[in-house]
């Protein structure tokens, strides 16, 4: 069978026409992310906004499912690594897209010891980019964290 | 063409193929691997079976769905021995009723939702006013509008027509022979006579009546568990995608179907709400949807959330069979008075979509193609803050998308006698 190539077969109307519509199934593939900024760090470990502690977290399971409470452990700790006890801990979250935040109120449940505290009535209701936000309250300072997630 | 502007041009391809291989829609089954994984987030190869109820301690049991079976379909069961659960949730319409308002005894100010894989659901209804299938089950019994029946009624019910039934099952139903202590008619309900009767009852009989009356709730979820959706056209394609086979692929679904589904797991953002083989996240969003003028204002979730956390059977009650608190952790951290909440409803299965119309919480469009219409358009809710934003799709984008809808369709993974009435 002979193969013709694409050179011969397209007039340079089809070369215009193609190029037209490569730009809108890479527009169309782009648009799944508006809104989302290209530089977010998504790591689970950070200083807090002011630089009064260090916050890190883990999740269970490991991979966040959607639409299903679970759990998480945070970590708290000095800027020098010192595990600290007894602080009072909010937590909320945002979908900074859509305007909502989570469908629960979750609460730090338990302070575990080391440093490290429970965390229950994490929800959240649909993929996409998140952010969760921890309000500490310890050693007579107050100070936050917002970590971004981007859920599948 | 002149060389310049074709060397331009060649090395313009060159430069976006690399931008086509990512997002090869060009190609009509192609799929990156991040798509690939939403299509078979979708596929109902990754249904298991409905997760456990702990407060239903009968959910499982098949003598529970036998009875639950013969509730379902029994029209004694209302004021006017004209309204079973069935009638509403017609198994040939995909377990509702084509009606854009619930029809029972009156017409209720909501459309009825399928009852097809909500064993699933952690919330039941519109707004997620219950948290069980069998704490769902007696909310239209009692409804004026819907069986307009009560608690005593119903119990009487069951003691003449499933006495042996329900007594092995749950145990010795109360003596109900003294009509002094057992009126006919008497539950927390509207009708005056039944009020006033469950009014004047000694609190223990109230608690045996309303034990019995939970009870067959829970024989009522038990079987409808067994309400499942089966594979359609769509899962045989994504079972043909795994395999890389393309005839069967080919076979599975139309070049516009799958154009549409692109839609759905892309452009269109369907899959935010509705994700999971069921095509459903179960939660609550405001999507805008109009404001039906005959009728008072619905405040959806904002409401449905309170009237959980007060429901008589919910997980928390005497009735619920569990009193760990983790499986009540979804009261427990449930979020209420919050402004997403309001005119927040669930986004319903799309499976066997095309025959479920009409759609929204009220009915309110007829057909896909509004429903796909209002997605694109994206109004501005009557309440709240709609989630929406447009969609810019063309006037062939959205009806590739009704089509792939529409491949959603297929029978339901449930014993063909289920389906119907039970026979003798
Ligand atoms: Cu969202």
């Amino acid at each position: 069978m002979q193969r013709t190539t694409i050179k011969q077969v397209m007039s340079k109307r089809q070369w215009l026409g193609a190029l037209g519509a490569i730009a809108l199934f890479t527009g169309g593939c782009m648009s799944m992310m508006k809104g989302v900024p290209s530089d977010l760090d998504y790591s689970t470990a950070r200083a807090t906004e002011n630089g009064a502690f260090r916050l890190s977290y883990k999740t269970d399971p490991a991979l966040i499912p959607i639409s299903k409470l679970h759990q998480w452990t945070i970590h708290l700790e000095t800027p020098e690594g010192k595990p600290i006890d007894g602080a009072t801990i909010t937590v909320d979250g945002d979908m900074p897209q859509h305007g909502h935040g989570l469908p629960t109120r979750p609460e730090v449940t338990q302070n575990l010891g080391n440093g490290d505290y429970r965390v229950e009535g994490m929800k959240f209701q649909m993929g996409g980019w998140w952010i969760v936000n921890f309000g500490i309250t310890a050693d007579g300072k107050r100070d936050q964290a917002t970590f971004n997630l981007m859920l599948k | 063409m002149n060389k310049p502007l074709r060397r331009l041009l060649l090395l313009t391809v060159a430069a976006a193929t690399p931008l086509l291989a990512a997002c090869p829609a060009w190609q009509p089954d192609a799929w990156t691997p991040e798509e690939k994984e939403a299509l078979k987030s979708l596929w109902i190869g990754n249904l298991a079976s409905p997760p456990p109820n702990p407060s239903n301690r009968y959910a499982q049991n098949s003598e529970a769905s036998a009875l639950g079976h013969k509730l379902f379909f029994d029209r004694r069961l209302s004021r006017n021995g004209n309204v079973s659960c069935a009638t509403c949730h017609q198994p040939e319409k995909n377990f509702t009723d084509g009606l854009p308002l619930a029809q029972g005894i009156g017409t209720t100010s909501r459309k009825t939702m399928t009852v097809v894989g909500t064993a699933y659901s952690q919330w039941q209804f519109w707004d997620g006013r219950k948290d069980s299938l069998w704490s769902q089950a007696l909310g239209p019994l009692e409804n004026p509008l819907e069986h307009g029946t009560n608690r005593m009624q119903v119990v009487r019910l069951a003691a003449t027509a499933y006495g042996s039934e329900y007594e092995a099952l749950f145990g010795p139903l109360p003596d109900l022979s003294d009509t002094s202590r057992f009126p006919e008619a008497a539950g927390p309900v509207e009708d005056p006579t039944a009020k006033a009767n469950w009014a004047q009852m000694r609190a223990e009989d109230r608690d045996a009546v309303t034990r019995a009356f939970a009870n067959l709730g829970k024989a009522i979820e038990a079987y409808e568990r067994k309400l499942v959706p089966g594979a359609s056209r769509f899962d045989q394609y994504v079972q043909a995608l795994q395999r890389d086979d393309r005839e069967a692929m080919r076979g599975a679904l139309s070049e516009d179907e799958v154009q549409g589904l692109r839609l759905f797991v892309g452009k269109a953002q369907c899959i935010t709400c509705h994700s999971g083989p069921l095509f459903t996240n179960n939660e609550f969003h405001n999507t805008g949807v109009p404001a039906r003028s005959e009728l008072s204002a619905d405040t959806g979730r904002a409401q449905g959330a309170l009237q959980v956390l007060a429901d008589e059977f919910n997980a928390k009650s005497p009735f619920s069979d569990t009193q760990q608190s983790a499986d009540q952790a979804h009261l427990r951290f449930l979020k209420t008075g919050d402004h997403q909440n309001l005119r927040a409803f669930k986004p319903p299965s799309l499976r066997n979509v095309a025959r479920s119309a009409p759609y929204m919480h009220a009915g309110q469009f007829d057909t896909l193609q509004q429903v796909i219409a209002h997605y694109e358009q994206a109004p501005k809710a009557p309440q709240g803050h709609s989630e929406l934003t447009p969609l810019h799709l063309s006037s062939k984008e959205r009806d590739q998308l009704e089509r792939f809808l529409r491949a959603l369709d297929g029978p339901l993974s449930t014993p063909a006698e289920l389906l119907a009435a039970p026979q003798g």
